[in-house]
């Protein structure tokens, strides 16, 4: 078993065994299905929505090339600088040395789980930078030394107590029970950040192609203080994230805020066309764009799995999913949690070692109609799961499902078969036997027959 | 063209020979553009002002449509007076600039000397808009209409003054705008502002004012 | 119509009453039935683990005994999902592709067939009881079927359909999902069932026996009142009390 499968499993063994945690994910989703259900009926036709939508992603992710291009040149021509990164080390090195060229003392940064892939803020604080997360969940979940648990609800796993004691612990604060006054505590703390720092680090939500704009969604304005007031806007993207026209945000933008959010449209929808022009007050006098590869155009040679690139990280498949629910995001041990995150996984990080979390889910298929962009999700586990069998090959699997198909080619040894499970079955259930005896240890087997349908029907030509 | 580009488009190239199919869809449509799918927004003027009031009141802004200037003016001096707004900064412009030296002769235009800091200490900050898009309440600003970036994020309260003729309907009509207005030569920054700044990341419960302002007010002039 | 009944392998050999009870109400309907007994298993386990040059044996295999039918009727929206939906695509471009397409078509699961083909909701029964419906995860998400269990159950005199908000949420079988993640499984039932028990129901109804497996083996082990049933036995004990 593979380390990660291990460590999966031990981890998945335990949360999925504290009922009061898993209650508690359940109700603090409540709201938000609420909400999502308010305002997905509010759309004329959210089911053709997400046609234009996945259509959208479709067209610009089937001619990446050209779109690509495009958006770079437009990028470029509005004072921005576009550096290429083929791997997370390029990244980060990229990052660096643009940090370093700022001399910067201080780096804020807004919310970007592209940055969590890289290992950025690691390389960053090796290197002698401070580094501020500023969305509230990210610097909750800094602040305890801890990976996000959800990648758009970081700290959604924490109670208010916990909270307050971490702020007490490390900001010197008065201990409170009011989620209004701890919000309040991380804004005076981070404030003055946004002034004396001289690098802000974003993410992009979207690169718009026919404007050369970087759209970045957020809800807190951290993201918009982070690129207005240093004196260096660092972003960094994955190279899905373009899209061909601007037009494309109208459906993109509000669908983005309610499967991910259960709002009509986030609060802040920020697209960036360039460091501060002549005439301008504010803003970055430098404007960085770092794009990223890291095994994405392995997804892309993947016609299969191809549309796995669609994903704008709204997190909605993850919301419905019951794997998530009950196992919560730490279990994954993945940059991405839930359904997106076991899909595409193997394919950023090996699929030896993270094919376990296709193999871990009941393809119910929640996340795939939950999906505003139409990723196929649970049919990509199972072909995960069938590419896994290809190049990890499973003695066990292989034997069980090699006999149990010589025993279903021929009726009569099913037959056969069958009648001696339900006879011993009185034994058989004492037995440490695999599946038989896992199932057992949780659940009953209803009162066994003394015969099969087929005998019945054999024996009575009628009912 | 630098090395990593270069291998990063060639990888690209490579795998999109293998074309793949259009995804599975529920309409046969095969138009991009959703607008059609969006939320109504209703056929008449005071419909769009009445999905406009709606949305401000949900997302919890302030609205306040108001007959002339004069009427924005004692709005805004009454406001400043009941919430004791003292340091006023303000970006110049027609709608906005009378009404800020109404409530303060002093107030700082932030077109004049511009300084972080200062601006870190203000109350309240007053801009105007590109438009307002009624079919979500959100309100557009640019660096250009709203003092830069920091004006319309940085004090915890902001007060938009706007005509009544840049509302917009739907996102699509209010992009559609853009590309008209800007075309090649897009301002630095464009945000859709809707509602005042908020989070929900302790335990999924809503609060107001995480790091842009916590109240947001939009005085629109007949 | 002739409906060949097709008895997925755990109903033949744990839970043999459902595939009577189809037989039972298809019948009553006026249908022909027949079964062919040299059916075992559609090859399900074996391709959700991944093991599909195994599950195409097993596929090949169910085209040569549904070959002459001319319906196909089954009691489990999984298995119909297994045929219907996943043969056409698991023997996609071999020399069995036109075959698996035709199998497809003449596919249904039970409640399907019943409110679709037959184009009838009322069965004819009468039941004084309290249900409330699982949705099966292949039967709502892969076959898109909602509404037809409910129209026919709806229809029985007498019974109270209880609806929850976890009736499509997944009741943590996935075949063998359910013994490779025990502890996720159990997870997931524990949430569900659960909110089914709270109903007051007297039957938890599904067109899914291995959800009914799961839901019903568990509930037995916490030692719950609210019993699963299958909604072809529902409809035939409906029909009995007539
Ligand atoms: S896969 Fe779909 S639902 Fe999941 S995060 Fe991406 S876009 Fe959202």
């Amino acid at each position: 078993m593979s380390d990660s499968k291990s460590i999966f499993i031990k981890e998945a063994t335990l949360t999925s065994a504290d009922g009061e945690q898993r209650q508690f994910i359940r109700t603090a989703l409540g709201g938000y299905y609420k909400n999502r259900d308010i305002y997905q009926a509010r759309y004329r036709d959210w089911e053709l929505a997400r046609d234009a939508a996945s259509l959208a992603k479709w067209s610009a992710v089937n001619n990446l090339a050209e779109v690509l291009e495009k958006f770079v040149a437009k990028f470029e021509a509005n004072g921005g600088k576009v550096h290429w990164a083929r791997d997370a080390a390029e990244a980060r090195k990229i990052i660096l040395d643009l940090v370093a060229k700022a001399n910067a003392t201080a780096v804020i940064k807004s919310k970007c789980m592209t940055t969590e892939e890289i290992h950025l803020n690691d390389a960053l604080e090796k290197a002698g930078f401070g580094v501020v997360e500023s969305d509230l969940g990210e610097f909750i979940q800094q602040l305890r030394g801890e990976a996000p648990y959800h990648f758009v609800f970081p700290c959604m796993h924490l109670k208010r107590e916990a909270i307050s004691e971490l702020f007490t612990k490390h900001l010197g604060t008065a201990p409170t029970d009011s989620p209004e006054e701890l919000t309040m505590i991380a804004r005076r703390h981070l404030r003055k950040l946004y002034i004396t720092a001289d690098v802000g680090i974003t993410g992009a939500n979207f690169l718009v192609a026919d404007t050369g704009q970087i759209s970045i969604t957020e809800n807190e304005g951290n993201a918009r203080l982070t690129a207005a007031m240093p004196r260096v806007h660092i972003a960094l993207s994955g190279i899905e994230k373009v899209i061909n026209t601007i037009d494309d945000l109208t459906v993109l933008l509000p669908m983005l805020a309610t499967a991910g959010a259960g709002q009509p449209m986030t609060c802040y929808n920020t697209l960036y066309a360039g460091p501060k022009k002549p005439g301008e007050l504010d803003g970055p006098e430098e404007f960085h764009l770092v794009l990223l590869d890291n095994a994405r155009t392995q997804i892309l040679a993947d016609p299969e799995q191809r549309d796995s690139l669609h994903c704008i990280r709204c997190g909605a498949c993850l919301n419905v999913c019951p794997i998530f629910k009950n196992i919560g995001g730490h279990a994954y041990g993945t940059t991405y949690q839930g359904p997106i995150g076991s899909v595409i996984t193997p394919h950023l990080r090996g699929l030896k070692d993270w094919n376990h979390l296709s193999g871990a889910s009941s393809l119910c298929g929640a996340c795939t109609d939950a999906c505003p962009v139409r990723i196929d999700l649970h049919h990509h586990l199972l072909q995960n799961r069938r590419n896994a069998a290809k190049v990890v090959p499973n003695l066990f699997d292989r034997v069980f499902h090699g006999s149990f198909n010589f025993v279903i080619q021929r009726p009569a040894l099913f037959s056969l078969g069958g009648k001696v499970f339900r006879k011993t079955f009185g034994l058989l259930k004492h037995l440490p036997l695999p599946y038989l005896g896992t199932w057992l240890k949780s659940r009953d087997l209803p009162a066994i027959p003394q015969k099969s349908f087929r005998e019945v029907w054999k024996d009575s030509k009628n009912v | 063209m630098s090395e990593a580009r270069k291998e990063i488009m060639g990888r690209i190239r490579e795998a999109l020979k293998t074309p793949s199919p259009k995804p599975h869809l529920k309409g046969q449509s095969s138009k991009v553009t959703g607008k059609a799918w969006l939320p109504e927004v209703g056929d008449t003027h005071a419909e769009t002002m009445g999905l406009l009031s709606d949305n401000l009141a949900k997302l919890k802004a302030s609205f306040h449509p108001v007959e002339n200037l004069d009427q924005a003016i004692a709005l805004v001096k009454d406001l400043a007076q009941k919430k004791n707004w003292k340091n006023i900064a303000y970006h110049k412009n027609d709608l906005v600039t009378p009404v800020a030296l109404a409530i303060d002769g002093n107030a700082w235009a932030v077109d004049d000397s511009f300084s972080k800091d200062k601006l870190e200490a203000a109350d309240v900050g007053l801009t105007s808009c590109v438009s307002i898009v009624a079919q979500f309440g959100a309100i557009l600003v640019s660096s250009e209409t709203s003092g830069g970036r920091g004006l319309s994020i940085l004090p915890p309260v902001h007060v938009v003054i706007a005509k009544a003729d840049q509302v917009v309907p739907d996102l699509a009509a209010c992009f559609e705008q853009i590309n008209l207005q800007f075309g090649g030569k897009m301002p630095s920054m464009l945000s859709f502002i809707t509602g005042p700044s908020r989070t929900g990341d302790i335990e999924r419960i809503l609060v107001l004012g995480a790091h842009g302002p916590k109240e947001l007010y939009l005085i629109l002039v007949r | 119509m002739r409906v060949s009944l097709f008895i997925p392998c755990f109903i033949d050999q744990l839970t043999p009453q459902v595939g009577l009870a189809t037989a039972k109400v298809l019948k009553k309907l006026g249908q022909e039935i027949e079964f062919n007994s040299s059916q075992t298993c559609c090859g399900q386990p074996s391709y959700n683990s991944g093991q599909w040059e195994i599950a195409k044996e097993g596929a090949i295999r169910s085209l040569e005994v549904f070959k002459d039918a001319e319906v196909v009727v089954g009691p489990s929206g999984s298995c119909v999902a297994m045929m219907k939906k996943f043969y056409p695509e698991l023997l996609h471009g071999t020399k069995y592709e036109a075959e698996a397409k035709r199998l497809s078509q003449r596919t249904f699961e039970f409640s399907d067939f019943i409110v679709s083909q037959l184009k009838i909701t009322d069965v004819g029964a009468t039941l004084n009881k309290k249900v409330t419906y699982h949705d099966g995860c292949h039967a709502l998400r892969e076959l898109r079927l909602k509404e037809e269990p409910r129209k026919l159950l709806r229809a029985v005199k007498g019974l109270e359909l209880i609806e929850t908000e976890e009736a499509e949420s997944c009741c943590g079988f996935g075949g063998l999902f359910a013994v490779k993640f025990p502890m996720i499984s159990t997870a997931m039932v524990q949430v569900k069932a659960g909110a089914l028990a709270r109903t007051g129901a007297d039957y938890i109804v599904s067109s899914d026996p291995s959800c009914l497996l799961q839901i019903g083996g568990w509930l037995s082990r916490e030692g719950k009142v609210i019993r699963p049933l299958h909604i072809a036995e529902l409809l035939a004990m409906g029909i009995d009390d007539v």
